[in-house]
């Protein structure tokens, strides 16, 4: 077991635990998109970034990749990781705009415009479907292909490979096809649609309070 | 510089891996080294095999028991593959991207063994160190950066090439000493130290030691050993520019800030450099850099953003006259300057008026001539070709 401090509540996990599922425990909310339970960590889409606190100096890390470790000091939703984690959102946006998670993870961290332009790549490289493909389906079927903004998910020589199965856990599975946005009008880049209508997000140890995750993040503790 | 130490000296490298092996008892090693560099894998083979036939590689070196070789793994020229765990992956034949370092590579690195990675020229350093005594190596060099280190000195400087200098030397000794001054006597602007996700350092901290902190502190970092020179007319936003583009090129792609934040970085300078900038750009810019600096995955993402962020620090002024006054004041931005003729100056000799590729300059025998702006594609060869400095840029 290693004691950790998140948000400065003290809390016991057992060693091997990564921060994000620490926190989890706990009721906390920190977003994620390229986290899936089940699947390795990636690290990829750096939205579960939270702030580690090492005497006067503080970095940011990815939690769903940072295994807790004894002594570590959190701060999941301090104003740096927040910032981070909102400039990382717009800038996902920019490259999928059409994705409803993503447009509904803006909302909730209070994004009002997205100052970048807009690229739409259909796509954010979390590997999800490419982890899912390879750890729960032993096909490794799909992988990245390309360096820089020319990756992309594909399959080898863009051939459907023998190891493919047609199970569509790929397709399943993916934070941006699982929930298309179908807002025709972005406005500054921002779906102006459902965003506000339906609670989003619940949090993990939710006893129904009925509250759904508002701008300011959803505490339980 | 490690190539040229793997070009001109490589059995120091192989003696310092040997040296630490044995310290470590370690029995393999590897050189990763880029197979652009022909040469350096070619000298380095040599120095290997000779290393061999002498009995101070393989099975029972010289006697003593301890068993040690080096292969060579040559990589296909990624600039990522440069960071400790995409170099492993990428010598393991895996795609050459990085991982989260919370496990040590010194604990699991290659094939997940115990790993210890170096760059070339610190091994080069390790059997003069081990001859002469670490009292006598901790003399050269500063407080928190001993001995030497070799920098290619390039750029708008007299005498370009490699050197080796001790920790410490100011910026003022490389550029003017070593370097024998600005080309054309022309005036120091500022020195771009660390390869392309180094920094830029003004010519007002021209009397800046170099060690690793102090380039750190100023923006700037050692990096590879690269040190570019630049005077009045290069233009700051545009060499921030050019890195940039390279950054975005050699990205992984693997995490979001690094591969997008990079790319949209590249978008906001590509528009301050073609006159579409906005004021809000530069404050944008600094807030994407400082973002993608802590959020990044590996060192590249980590220290990508040091050219813009270094030169808005420095040059702030000179991103101002870009997206406010439309300019660019070193004149290289070619959607913000104009070549005109100093009528004073221009003796009619025609020489641009034959050269330009636009058929833009117009004018008489031994009288002044014209540009026409519409016909101008701003190319500058009328200016390289003046003998009489008459084209003017503004």
């Amino acid at each position: 077991m290693v004691e950790l401090t998140i948000d400065g509540i003290k809390t016991r996990v057992s060693e091997g635990t990564s921060v994000l599922e620490a926190a989890r425990e706990m009721g906390i909310v920190i977003p994620t998109l390229c986290y899936y339970p089940g699947l390795s960590s990636y690290g990829e889409c750096r939205v579960c970034l939270v702030e580690v606190v090492k005497g006067n100096r503080s970095s940011l890390d990815a939690s769903c990749a940072m295994p807790a470790e004894q002594g570590q000091v959190i701060l999941t939703n301090s104003e740096k990781a927040k910032k981070a984690r909102k400039l990382v959102v717009e800038l996902l946006i920019a490259s999928c705009p059409t994705s409803k998670t993503l447009q509904d993870m803006a909302s909730n961290m209070g994004i009002n415009k997205i100052r970048f332009k807009i690229k739409d790549r259909g796509c954010i490289l979390c590997g999800r479907c490419v982890r899912y493909c390879k750890e729960q389906m032993r096909s490794g079927g799909i992988g990245f292909v390309g360096r820089g903004t020319s990756r992309k998910v594909a399959t080898a020589f863009g051939v459907t490979p023998e190891e493919c199965r047609n199970c569509g856990g790929c397709e399943w599975i993916c934070p941006v096809c699982e929930r298309a946005c179908t807002a025709n009008n972005l406005v500054n880049g921002l779906c102006g649609g459902c965003q506000n209508l339906a609670p989003v997000e619940t949090c993990t140890v939710c006893i129904g309070c009925s509250e759904s995750v508002g701008a300011h993040g959803h505490r339980v503790y | 510089m490690d190539r040229s130490l793997l070009e001109g000296n490589p059995h120091s490298v192989v003696e310092g891996m040997i040296i630490g092996a044995h310290t470590i008892d370690s029995h393999y090693g590897y050189v990763y080294v880029r197979m652009e560099y022909p040469l350096a894998v070619k000298n380095l083979g040599i120095a290997l095999e000779q290393a061999r036939q002498y009995g101070f590689l393989g099975k029972n070196i010289l006697g003593s028991g301890f068993d040690f070789d080096i292969k060579i793994s040559r990589g296909g020229g990624a600039f990522i593959c440069g960071e400790s765990t995409a170099l492993m992956a990428s010598l393991e034949g895996r795609i050459g991207e990085p991982r989260p370092k919370h496990i040590h590579t010194a604990l699991k690195g290659l094939y997940n063994r115990p790993t210890n990675l170096n760059n070339v020229e610190t091994w080069a350093n390790v059997p003069l160190i081990i001859n002469r005594g670490a009292e006598w190596y901790s003399k050269i060099g500063t407080e928190g950066s001993k001995g030497t280190k070799i920098f290619s000195l390039v750029g708008k400087v007299n005498n370009t090439g490699l050197v080796e200098v001790p920790m410490g030397i100011t910026l003022k000794e490389m550029v003017y000493d070593i370097g024998g001054g600005i080309r054309g006597g022309k005036k120091l602007k500022a020195v771009q130290t660390g390869g392309p996700s180094g920094g830029c350092i003004p010519e007002s901290l021209i009397d800046l030691p170099v060690d690793f902190d102090k380039l750190t502190e100023a923006g700037a970092m050692m990096g590879s050993g690269g040190m570019i020179v630049m005077d009045e007319d290069n233009c700051m936003v545009d060499m921030a520019r050019y890195f940039v583009k390279f950054l975005t090129e050699e990205s992984c792609g693997k995490c979001v800030p690094c591969r997008e934040g990079l790319d949209r970085m590249l978008d906001i300078l590509t528009d301050i450099t073609e006159g579409r900038g906005k004021p809000e750009d530069i404050e944008l810019l600094q807030e994407l850099g400082d973002v993608i600096k802590e959020a990044s995955l590996c060192g590249l993402g980590g220290t990508a953003p040091n050219p813009v962020l270094s030169t808005i620090r420095y040059f702030r002024d000179e991103y101002r006259a870009h997206v406010i006054d439309k300019r660019c004041p070193a004149g290289v931005c070619k959607a913000l300057i104009t070549f005109t003729v100093d009528a004073v100056k221009c003796t009619g000799c025609r020489v641009c008026a034959r050269e330009c590729p636009q058929g833009a300059v117009s004018g008489e025998k031994k009288q002044a001539h014209l540009i026409d702006q519409e016909k101008c594609i701003r190319c500058g060869l009328c200016r390289d070709l003046c003998t009489f400095d008459a084209i003017l840029v503004s």
